[in-house]
């Protein structure tokens, strides 16, 4: 079994993605560079955080052009994993691999900061090995995290469990004030109709280690792992 | 020929836009009691080829449509000049 990294020009969050995957969970994981095309030795992929081209335009939207994307949406077809983190989640919505878009924080402010979210649904193999409404520790970093979607869309994604996280309280529950950036229905990670492809806000890849002051992250990856072990991708 | 043309990209109506909120407050702070709605768009500046200012609005309406605007989200107005030679401005 292998990961892949995606490095796009901008990408930040790329070697924490590899550490966990590699060095703490102990995985096979190898960079994948944005002009690669090649993805056959993959059966797991994360498009890490950061500002990939600089943000330019809109979040994600130049990464999506990128020539690995065409390669990512076979792989997508394919019915193998893909998991979108910050500004990856950002260029999965560009692609159009996840519906609705990202707004600039309804705050004005960059966010950076721990927040609550509840898992919703753990039949996914992104997040199998957490408790129904388990809520979670995990830390946010990002100014285009305002999720946006048509009313249709939302209730569609609320309706077939693609709400996989969403923000919430110490208590669990999704009030306004828990709500770090004005995202719609409080989302913080969807997934798409297949199940395969994965978008999320908050970065489980710094909150895999005690040292870090979490390891509500790790159960992600493991997830994945677990998912992959077992052939059973799809919910 | 030489065109020059300018993509307008704003967020749709309805969708919250926080930068024009904020200019609106100060706008208002400053006395402009007028003001009753700020909206901040982009405008993409784009010199290009074409046969003709039909064609080369369609390569604009195409450009806007896959990338410059997100049709999710946003908005967009495509306008065509013919580039005066050897004058940016």
């Amino acid at each position: 079994m292998k990961f892949g990294v995606v490095v796009f020009p901008g990408s930040n969050c790329d070697s924490d993605a590899y550490h966990v995957i590699k060095d703490v969970i102990g995985v096979d994981c190898e960079y994948v560079w944005h002009e690669t095309r090649d993805l056959s030795d993959f059966q797991a992929l994360v498009l890490p955080g950061g500002f990939s081209y600089g943000d330019y335009l809109r979040c994600g939207a130049l990464a999506r052009f990128s020539p690995v994307m065409d390669s990512v949406y076979r792989f997508v077809d394919e019915g193998k994993l893909v998991i979108g983190i910050c500004n990856g989640f950002q260029i999965l919505l560009e692609a159009g691999l996840l519906p609705g878009a990202m707004l600039s924080n309804n705050v004005l402010e960059f966010r950076c900061q721990w927040v609550n979210l509840r898992v919703e649904n753990t039949k996914t193999p992104f997040t199998c090995l957490y408790e129904p409404g388990e809520v979670i520790r995990v830390p946010i970093a990002h100014h285009e995290g305002n999720y946006y979607a048509e009313p249709e869309v939302l209730e569609e994604l609320e309706r077939t469990g693609r709400v996989v996280l969403r923000y919430v309280d110490a208590s669990g529950n999704p009030t306004a004030e828990a709500n770090p950036n004005g995202a719609a229905h409080n989302i913080a990670g969807i997934i798409n109709e297949k199940g395969n492809v994965f978008g999320l806000m908050p970065h489980p890849e710094r909150c895999s280690e005690s040292i870090l002051g979490s390891r509500d992250g790790r159960r992600v990856f493991l997830s994945m792992i677990k998912s992959l072990e077992t052939g059973a991708l799809l919910s | 020929m030489k065109f020059k043309g300018t993509v307008t990209v704003w967020l749709k109506e309805g969708i919250f836009d926080p930068q024009g909120a904020a200019v609106k407050g100060s706008l208002e702070a400053m006395g402009f009691k007028e003001v009753e709605k700020v909206r901040i768009g982009k405008n993409i500046v784009i010199s290009l080829d074409a046969e003709n200012a039909l064609e080369a609005k369609d390569l604009l309406e195409q450009m806007a449509r896959k990338l410059l605007a997100n049709p999710v989200t946003e908005a967009y107005r495509v306008h065509v000049e013919e580039e005066k030679a050897g004058a940016e401005r």
